[in-house]
């Protein structure tokens, strides 16, 4: 059974609900912690969302620094897939994993809704099991969300597919281009800003969309056990 | 001790919906001729010894400001 790991920082709040979409999409589930540098023989990693270290200084800012983001960063970049939720894409940015920032919500109002995102890229660990157009209805809750780049950077995710899912039927914190989720060029790092760990079961969650990004992770390993 | 101090601003082509916000209630002040607010971080650092401006611009590029977004100026100052 292939072991997802979800890191707890000091202000993480959906670490538990990103612990339970992972089991219930039938992952094994190793709880990290943010001291620990040992990622403990997982072969996944969510950082979730919540306010890290208070969201000091920034969102993701001190998160990065931390023991077990230094471990992770390393295992990223060797193809390790590695998904950050709301806060943990902002970390993500942080660490340089993902390009870009998050920033303030263009509005300054907190925005806690149920969001329609059109997904536009299956090539990565986290998002195979969608159709490229198919939208979804998952979660969105962030007071920074909205995510700025340089022209020059926004063009090549363009041109490059990374842009992975867009928020339709309205742009929520005024993220450039609609972004709501971007990948790394190897497709392993994936960041989105709304929820998907909120949205896998019927009693508390607007659809099952959200199982779609933990299934994708536990196939791709599949995948690649196979492979090898 | 020595005092470092580091201004961290968002970068002019960023949107500063603070700023913009606290412009938006100065005619609510009588203040009518402000044409834009920006708001920046201003951070000071104490060496327990000579001031290290190396070492600050160092902390300052690493944490204080994300180059993506935010541009920083850094000087000595008298510490009081």
């Amino acid at each position: 059974m292939s072991k997802i790991g979800v890191v707890t920082f000091p202000g993480s709040l959906d670490d538990g609900d990103a612990a339970r979409a992972a089991r219930i999409s039938g992952a094994e589930v190793v709880r990290l912690w943010h001291a620990d540098p040992d990622l403990h023989g997982v072969d996944a990693v969510v950082l979730p969302g919540g306010f890290s270290y208070g969201d000091y200084l920034r969102c993701g800012a001190i998160a990065r620094f931390a023991p077990v983001m230094e471990t992770i960063a390393d295992a990223a970049r060797g193809g390790m897939p590695v998904l950050g939720i709301c806060n943990g894409f902002q970390i993500l940015c942080e660490a340089h994993l993902l390009p870009g920032a998050l920033t303030r919500n263009q509005h300054l109002h907190f925005r806690n809704r149920d969001q329609w995102l059109r997904m536009e890229n299956s090539s990565t660990a986290w998002t195979n099991h969608f159709a490229e157009g198919q939208e979804i209805l998952i979660p969105v809750k962030n007071g920074e969300g909205c995510y700025v780049a340089d022209e020059r950077t926004l063009d090549e995710l363009e041109a490059n597919g990374q842009i992975v899912a867009r928020y339709v039927r309205g742009n929520p914190n005024g993220s450039t281009r609609d972004i709501a989720a971007i990948r790394n060029e190897a497709g392993n790092v994936l960041g989105i800003m709304p929820h998907p760990e909120h949205a896998v079961e019927a009693l508390t969650g607007p659809s099952l969309d959200g199982l779609g990004f933990f299934s994708s992770v536990l196939k791709h390993l599949a995948d690649a056990k196979a492979a090898a | 001790m020595a005092r470092v101090v580091v201004d961290v601003m968002l970068k002019p082509e960023i949107l500063d919906p603070q700023g913009q916000a606290v412009a938006n209630a100065l005619p609510r002040l009588g203040v009518n001729d402000v044409a834009s607010v920006r708001i920046g971080r201003r951070v000071e650092i104490d060496f327990a010894g000579d001031a290290d401006l190396e070492r600050a611009r160092e902390i300052a590029d690493k944490l204080l400001a994300n180059p993506v977004i935010e541009d920083y100026e850094i000087r000595v100052v008298e510490a009081a």
